[in-house]
């Protein structure tokens, strides 16, 4: 119904229309436009596909079938889902996108003619490596995704699971990947193809159980990538530009985000993909834990120096999101505001469960954009402040880092909370972060500890005010 | 001689790589959650193979082994794009600037 050359010349603007959606996304006031040509870009592509394979027959009634249902379970899970749960959301929808790239592989190796690939067991050798290398990358993918999303939703521990010659396991089941991706493209036996896919999901699990909860912004965005790849890999083998183009675009922007995460806690993407912190430094914690006296305060205390406070910097971190206690911090914030106190939010880069995830909920309650800064941008601002509000932050607010070389966190970029005049840290017990380390910001002279869940406190903090 | 044509795909995705690398640096940190959801959306684009492996082939049995898993592709495709979409709208909603279309 269409010719091949003006489709493929429709699949090139749809994926010029993915482009300019990640564009939209440099400042939030373009990018609602972004995200409508990102929809624009779906549907053409979508369109014209279905134009051009021309089949009405009782084939197309069920795929608007199937494209409805699921549409409409994606758009009440849209709808329906809670800002704190984003991280496992983006979790699940990986997951998806990898299964369903390990599905279409499935079918071009079933049925490679309709994809122009040659004869089932006479495929096209070039078309068997991308198809292969799509099919696993796909599978790694799915299962990584659902480990990642079972340890963010809880359902699984967020601890390390490590265990001997794990490492020595997955190289040797890597190995084993490229062997029968090898083998595959010599004898095209359909068997080796169903073991690859298999070995590829053991993959996937083996990749994501060793690495902590706390690594999970870097994890993410991994599978991110690798969701991008899967599509590359099946778009040479379809010889789509629209997939070739978006799946680069996913590869390089999931890579990156897994850069700027590795780096917000300095330390190199293999460290944190070969397993936790945790468990290698848990002596070290056990050490330090001699008892050193801390300040103790309340939601009066808290609320009296606030007052009177010029500037205040709130610092957010997880366990804001643990707690829902973003709403009642805007209500804290606009009480503080209504006192000629000036407020803005500091946001360490691997702050939550996924980038961005303190700004989302932020957003979410209301808190305008604006008032909200990165780590470089406010840093300096600490010295010249009274208040720094501490709430549900720990590792990444740790003076250690900067002054420690023996410190596992040593040399990871923090916030200087400790230059301001009073530091105000609410915590629920005096344990330790994520990295199993001590924070010597709590036993600093200007440091109030005020001992709550994070939402009640700020609560509590509302009425004294 | 004739290039082959997989070198020019190779060419559109490298070129593409480098497209997402100057695109992705310059999005905002504050909207990097939105970016992920956004990225998972348009990855689904792999839709179009979904569809092409449910309709092509043969017309006489519709759920012939190889169409079902165009069909259960489609399936999880069409979560992805409407929920991804959807999801970042009401994200990208939610990002204010200081007081004016509110109070």
């Amino acid at each position: 119904m269409i010719s091949v050359n003006l489709l493929a010349i429709f699949y090139l603007v749809s994926g010029v229309l993915f482009i300019l959606a990640l564009r939209g996304l440099s400042s939030p006031e373009t990018s609602r436009q972004g995200n409508l040509y990102g929809i624009i870009g779906m549907a053409l592509a979508i369109g014209v596909t279905i134009l051009s394979v021309g089949n009405f027959s009782s084939g197309f009634i069920y795929l608007i079938l199937f494209l409805a249902i699921g549409g409409s379970v994606g758009a009440f899970i849209a709808f329906k889902i809670p800002m704190t749960a984003m991280p496992e959301l983006v979790a699940g929808f990986h997951s998806l996108v990898g299964l369903a790239a390990v599905f279409v592989a499935i079918s071009a190796f079933l049925n490679p003619v309709v994809f122009n690939l040659g004869n089932p067991g006479d495929i096209k050798i070039a078309s068997l490596i991308e198809m292969s290398l799509g099919v696993s990358i796909g599978a790694i993918t799915f299962t990584g995704s659902i480990i990642a999303f079972l340890k963010l939703r809880g359902i699984m521990s967020g601890s390390p699971i490590t265990f001997p010659g794990q490492h020595f396991l997955n190289l040797f089941l890597g190995i084993a990947l490229l062997v029968l991706i090898f083998y595959l493209c010599k004898t095209q036996i359909p068997s080796i193809f169903w073991t690859l896919i298999a070995i590829s999901f053991l993959v996937g699990i083996l990749l994501i159980i060793p690495i902590g909860g706390a690594d999970m912004p870097v994890v993410i965005s991994m599978l991110n990538s690798y969701s991008g790849w899967a599509a590359a890999g099946i778009g040479f083998t379809l010889e789509n530009t629209a997939l070739i183009i978006t799946g680069a675009l996913v590869g390089s922007s999931g890579a990156i985000l897994s850069y700027i995460m590795c780096k917000g806690m300095n330390r190199s993407f293999f460290n944190v993909i070969l397993g936790g912190w945790g468990a290698a430094d848990q002596n070290i914690s056990e050490k330090s834990k001699e008892q050193k006296p801390v300040k103790n305060g309340n939601s009066d205390d808290a609320a009296f120096l606030m007052k009177n406070a010029s500037s205040v910097i709130i610092v957010p971190g997880y366990g804001m999101a643990v707690a829902q206690a973003q709403h009642a911090l805007r209500e804290m914030v606009d009480a503080l505001k209504k006192n000629g106190v000036k407020v803005s939010y500091a946001i360490h880069p691997v702050a939550g469960r996924m980038p961005g995830h303190m700004n989302v909920l932020l957003a979410e309650a209301n808190v305008p954009y604006d008032e909200v800064f990165e780590l470089e941008e406010i840093n300096n601002d600490f010295a010249n402040c009274d208040v720094a509000y501490v709430i549900g932050a720990n590792d990444v607010t740790n003076p250690v880092a900067k002054s420690d070389p023996q410190s596992p966190i040593f040399g990871m970029p923090v916030l200087d909370v400790e230059k301001s005049k009073s530091v105000l840290f609410v915590k629920r017990s005096l344990s330790p972060g994520y990295a199993g380390i001590d924070n010597d910001l709590f036993y600093r002279d200007n440091t109030l500890m005020l001992f709550a869940d994070a939402k009640k406190m700020t609560e509590d903090i509302i009425k004294s005010l | 001689m004739e290039i082959d044509p997989f070198i020019f795909r190779l060419s559109i995705f490298i070129l593409s790589i480098f497209i997402g690398y100057y695109v992705v640096w310059s999005v905002t940190p504050s909207l990097h959650t939105p970016l992920m959801s956004v990225t998972n959306a348009i990855s689904s684009v792999i839709i179009v193979g979904a569809i092409i492996a449910a309709l092509a082939g043969n017309n006489a049995n519709v759920f012939d082994t190889a169409n079902i898993y165009g069909f259960l592709a489609i399936f999880l495709a069409a979560i992805n794009i409407f929920g991804g979409f959807l999801v970042t709208q009401r994200m990208l909603a939610m990002y204010k600037k200081k007081k004016k279309d509110k109070k």
